[in-house]
Parts: C-alpha cells; structure tokens; sequence
C-alpha cells in the first residue's frame, strides 16, 4: 500500500500531458465556481449551488483518464474539474443551472443534476450512493456487449460511505469482479458533520480492503500525486484488475452548498487552506517541471474566464421551459384509449 | 393437460430469453440448479449461460444494476425474492429509474418481478402486495395478473414495453390457478381492464389474487339468491382503466372495490376517488371498500385467513351494498 505523499511512478515524464490538461481543466471549474457562486450571491439562481473548491486536483485526474463516449463517469457535486477534463463544456451545466431548453432536462431537473447516458455520464439523483449500482448494471452490459476494457468511475465522498446502497453496490461490484474504480474523496466534512461522527475505522480505505478491492490512497490536493493513483487505478480496472478503492484526501475550501457558510469549520483547519490550494499547487509542480510556463498558465486562466462569461451568458439567455406546454408524462409508452 | 400461473410466468421468462438476446435476468437464488425461491427460472441458467445472475442479499443494488444495465442496451427483468422486500429496492425503481424518462427523456427498459400476495403461514413479512406504494410513485407501470394466460401475456408485455414495470405475480395463484393454456390468441391490449363475468346489480372491481375470490363470491351470490355481480378485472393497477370501470357502474350503479393491500391510500381508496370525481351520478348507493384490516399481516393460518378478503367477504358486502 503506497503511503499518502509519495509518488510510486518512476516515469513521471509520461504524467506531462495529463498534467497539463488537468490542469486546464480545473482552471476552467475554478472559474465556472466563481461565476456561479458570484451569480448565486445575486439571487441569478433558482435552488442550490454547490462548488468543488478543493476537489479539482482528485476530479481532474479521473476525467483526463476516461474516453468520453466509450467508459462511464458518475460525476455528482464536486466534480466539475472532472467534467471538463472528461471533455463536456462548462455550457451544459450552465444550462443546468439556469433550467435552459437545451439542457438535458429542460428545467425538470437542475444544478449539478445532469448527464448524458448515452456519452457515458449518469444522470445521478440526490440519494447519495445510488448511482454506484447503476454503473455496475452499466458495465455489466459493455461485458456483455463484448467490451472488455472500458471502465466505470464512481464519484463518493466520505458521508456516502455510510450509505446502505453504496454497501450494497460496492459488494456487489466486487462480486461480480466489474471494471469500476470507486473515488472516496475525503474532503472532511459530510455537510456539517465531521469524519469523527461519519465513521469508526482508522481510515476509508479499510472499507475497500473489506470489500475485497484493491485500494490506493492519496493526497488529493497533490496533483501529481494523484494523477499518478488515479492512472495506476483505472489501468488496473481496464486490464482485468477487477475493483479498485481510492481515497483521496482533501478539504472542501467552501461550504456544502453556496447557502452554507461552514461556520462548523474550526478556523485552524480553514486556515489550512492557504497552503493546500489544489490549483495552486498545481501550478507549482508543472512550472517547476517545465511542463508549463507562466505565459501559458496567465494565457489558461484568461481563457477559461473568457469561456465561462461566454458560456454562462448563452445559458443566460436560452429560452427555458413553458408551463404551459409540458405535457406533465413521466413514462415513454402509454395505453392506448 | 392443464398449466399454472407459475408455469406462464416460466414459459414467457424462458421464450423472452430465446427470442431477445439483450433479455437478462438478476436475482437473488435464481441461477443454478436451484432456479428461485418459487422455481420460476427453474433450468434457464443452464440454457441461457451468463444470462441468468444470482445476485448478493442487496435489493437496492440489484435494481440499480438492473437500471444501469438497461441503460446499457439490455433488457433486465430483475427478482425480488419476495414483493415484501421490494420496498429495499424501491428507491432505485421509484427515485432513479422511475424518474429517468421525466428527467432525461430516456426510458429505462427495466421489469421488477415480485412474488407478492398472502398465504397461510406466510406472516408479515413474506405476503404483501405493495401495488400501491409502487404505483405512487410516477414513472413506473405496475401491472396485477390474474389469470394464467395474463401472467404470460402480460410479463412478456413488461419487457416490450420501455419503462420501468413492477410486475406482481400472485403466489397464492402460483400453483393454484389452472387453466388448459396460457395461450390467448386475442389478448387484451396492456393497460385495459377485464370484464371478467357480466352482470348487472354491482359491479366488483378486483385484481390479482382478489379477481377468483370475487369471482366465486359472484357465482355463489348468483345461485343462492339470484343477484348478479360484474366482476372487472384492473390487470393493470397503473396505468389504471377508468373508463372500463365507469361504463361498469354505469351499467350497475353500485360499485365495491376489493384489494388485499392494507386500506390507507391503496388501490381500492384511488378506484373509488375515481368513480366519486368522475361519475357520482352514476351510483344509487355510497361505494364500498373491501380491503385487509389496518395491521401486520398475521402468520397464523386462522388469523390470516380472517385478515384477508375472501369470497365470503365479498358476498356479505354485496348483499349489504345492494340492499342500500
């Protein structure tokens, strides 16, 4: 079991590229977190609005390693670094958030509530560890369709590992051996309530063990470092490793939702932040590296900016739904009369 | 030579397995030599190889599965052992999958089998119906056989269609009910209820395993005093059959609902606040519910029996309802 802070790869050149679109990709939800968040502030925003400060670097590193359209991807609140790094544009979950007609649900749903099944994203619902069993039906059917080295990414965090159906579906995975890597990210708190009041055992990765999966930890404010457990995790997964269990230790740099000013967080700990900055850190390892120059990075972040303004404003300005003309059905067949 | 209800339901797993390769079945006790808890996928593991699936002790887990796995492309028609615990896996059919084709405008192509309904010895456990607690939720078709030739039909049905369907199987009926074939050769379209006997003094709106008992009820009120009761037959509690049942109370004026479900908001209550909103004028008398008492379903056969509506209810119910 590698130890938390240590990076077991010995070709960490072969990272450079995923570095750096991981990289670009947590730039561009960083900016999308601004925008909404300052756009939730000015009361722009029917319902929630939930940010993923502080999971960028775990969320990016599972998007830059799946194929769009071939492996399935199960992002829910925190994981628009993931979205982007998966390559969907920050206009769809605009579109989500405004209730936009061309959005996947057309204001039937919203927020981070979207997907595109068919492109390998679920749809997820708010019953935290739901979506687990669903992507094991998922790639239950690619091995029966013949497709062997596709893999399914399951996004948790450490309050869905006290779930029943999360247990279940995490036994389940395991049994019938299915190419799916669970991401537990530890951000600390499950809402208001801290990791001493979610579970008893020493640490989450004991909750692999005891499924029978591999399991690999690390520190997901470390960029570098977790790319290089997430590659090692999902190749295991797509070679026939079978189940894999990663925990990912982080801190959520907000509160659950924009409506929460996580005053339940004691200052030491917020104080913390400063340093662990996933984005910052970031930044630091690929212009150490070289893997990136100031020039480029000043030249993403301008980028990303540019595509959230656009994005949000088309959003923005999209029809949304007519009362008048849903049709208020929620099943495809009906009888005929 | 005569078949079961339980044979149909063998016989339409099995022709579903041959005829779409994409049919799969998931659940817990129905591969191997065993073949289910009832026998009802009895041999097909061996027929059809990787497509019938024991699952672990996860209900929750096995109707997610079936719900990602239609998304998938397949066609899963999942188990639970017992309808009762289907309420373990209601959440994935209901939440998720249920709510998928409002949400996303993509059907989820899931069948939920649930052995439901009581018998002697059964306790509260092992003998609820759950119609109504499924039937709740939109999204989500529940489909009722009563009849050998429905429960083929109908559970072949549940497959074509591409949302999710809970489909109760009776397992009172399981081996009990008989006919010569389960073949009908002019079924009734899905999501259209039966007369199941004509008749013109009231009518009794029944389903699943309350459409024999009522039947009978009818036969013995006949002969004993001359009434004749007009037994429809829902086969579908959702989508549920209105017209069928107006143009009944039209014919009757004098409507008894009976369902083995527990009162509160079941099938029974929705019947009559049907009938009430759409065709009070139709009835010369207030409506009557014949349902289980409001309590656990008790294990002893002498308690069970007294628990469950049975033909002699039916029959004092009809008198009572008649003479109003």
């Amino acid at each position: 079991m590698p130890e938390a802070g240590r990076i077991e790869s010995v070709n960490e050149q072969s990272l450079q590229e995923p570095a750096r679109r991981a990289y670009r990709a947590m730039i561009m939800a960083r900016a999308f977190d601004n925008k909404i968040s300052a756009l939730y502030k000015a009361g722009k925003i029917f319902g929630g609005v939930f940010l993923g400060r502080g999971h960028e670097a775990v969320a990016a590193a599972e998007g830059v390693f799946l194929r769009k359209g071939y492996d399935v991807y199960t992002p829910f609140i925190r994981e628009q670094a993931g979205r982007c790094a998966w390559g969907d544009s920050v206009l769809e979950t605009a579109r989500s958030y405004f209730g936009s007609i061309h959005s996947i649900s057309r204001g039937r749903d919203g927020n981070v509530h979207w997907g595109h099944p068919h492109e390998g994203t679920l749809m997820p619902i708010s019953h935290l560890g739901a979506m687990a069993s669903v992507v094991a039906g998922m790639m239950l059917a690619k091995r029966m369709q013949g497709i062997t080295d596709a893999v399914g990414v399951v996004c948790i965090g450490d309050g869905t590992t006290s779930v029943g159906a999360l247990h279940e579906a995490a036994n389940l995975i395991a049994v019938e051996k299915l190419p799916i890597v669970i991401v537990v990210t530890n951000n600390q708190y499950a809402y208001s309530t801290p990791n001493s009041r979610e579970f008893a055992c020493a640490s989450l990765a004991d909750r692999g063990r005891g499924y029978g999966m591999v399991t690999h930890e690390c520190d997901g404010t470390d960029l570098l470092q977790t790319l290089e457990t997430m590659q090692r995790a999902i190749t295991a997964a797509r070679t026939g490793k079978g189940p894999q269990w990663v925990v990912a230790e982080t801190l959520r740099m907000c509160g659950h939702g924009e409506h929460d000013d996580a005053s339940y967080i004691p200052a030491e700990l917020k104080a913390e932040y400063a340093d662990k900055d996933p984005l910052d850190i970031a930044r630091r390892q690929l212009l150490e590296r070289g893997w990136l120059t100031e020039e480029e990075a000043a030249a993403w972040d301008e980028e990303s900016r540019e595509e959230v303004q656009r994005c949000v404003a088309q959003a923005q300005k999209e029809a949304t739904p007519c009362p008048q003309d849903e049709q208020w059905v929620a099943t495809s067949w009906r009888p005929e009369r | 030579m005569s078949v079961t209800y339980i044979d149909a339901i063998h016989a339409a797993l099995e022709e579903l397995l041959q005829e779409d390769s994409s049919v799969i079945l998931y659940g817990e006790d129905i591969a191997g030599s065993f073949g289910g808890a009832f026998k009802a996928t009895k041999g097909l593991a061996d027929k059809f190889p990787g497509r019938v699936l024991n699952a672990p002790i996860a209900e929750d887990a096995i109707v997610g599965l079936g719900m990602g796995a239609a998304l998938g492309g397949l066609k899963p028609i999942v188990e639970m052992q017992f309808a009762d615990f289907g309420t373990l896996g209601q959440n994935q059919m209901c939440n998720n999958a249920g709510s998928h084709f409002y949400r996303t405008g993509i059907p989820v192509n899931l069948t939920m089998r649930m052995p439901c309904g009581g018998t002697p010895g059964g306790g509260p456990y092992h003998s609820q119906c759950l119609e109504a607690v499924f039937a709740h939720y939109p999204g989500v078709h529940v489909f009722t056989p009563a009849t050998v030739a429905d429960a083929y039909y109908m559970l072949k049905q549940a497959v074509q269609i591409p949302d999710p369907v809970v489909f109760l199987e009776h397992k009172f009926l399981y081996r009990w009910l008989k006919a010569d074939t389960w073949a009908d050769p002019d079924p009734l379209p899905i999501g259209r209820a039966r007369i199941a006997r004509p008749g013109k003094h009231a009518t009794v709106v029944a389903f699943s395993a309350m459409v024999p008992e009522a039947l009978r009820a009818a036969e013995e009120l006949a002969a004993s005093s001359g009434y004749e009761l007009e037994v429809v037959d829902l086969r579908t509690v959702k989508p549920l059959d209105t017209d069928t049942i107006l143009a009944s109370v039209a014919r009757t004026a004098r409507l008894m609902v009976v369902s083995e479900d527990f009162p509160w908001g079941g099938v029974a209550a929705e019947v009559i606040a049907r009938v009430a909103t759409q065709g009070l004028h139709l009835l010369d008398a207030p409506p009557l519910r014949v349902t289980a008492p409001d309590t656990p379903i008790p294990a002893h056969p002498d308690l069970w029996k007294a628990h469950r509506p049975g033909y002699e209810n039916i029959m004092s119910a009809a008198h009572y309802l008649i003479s109003l």
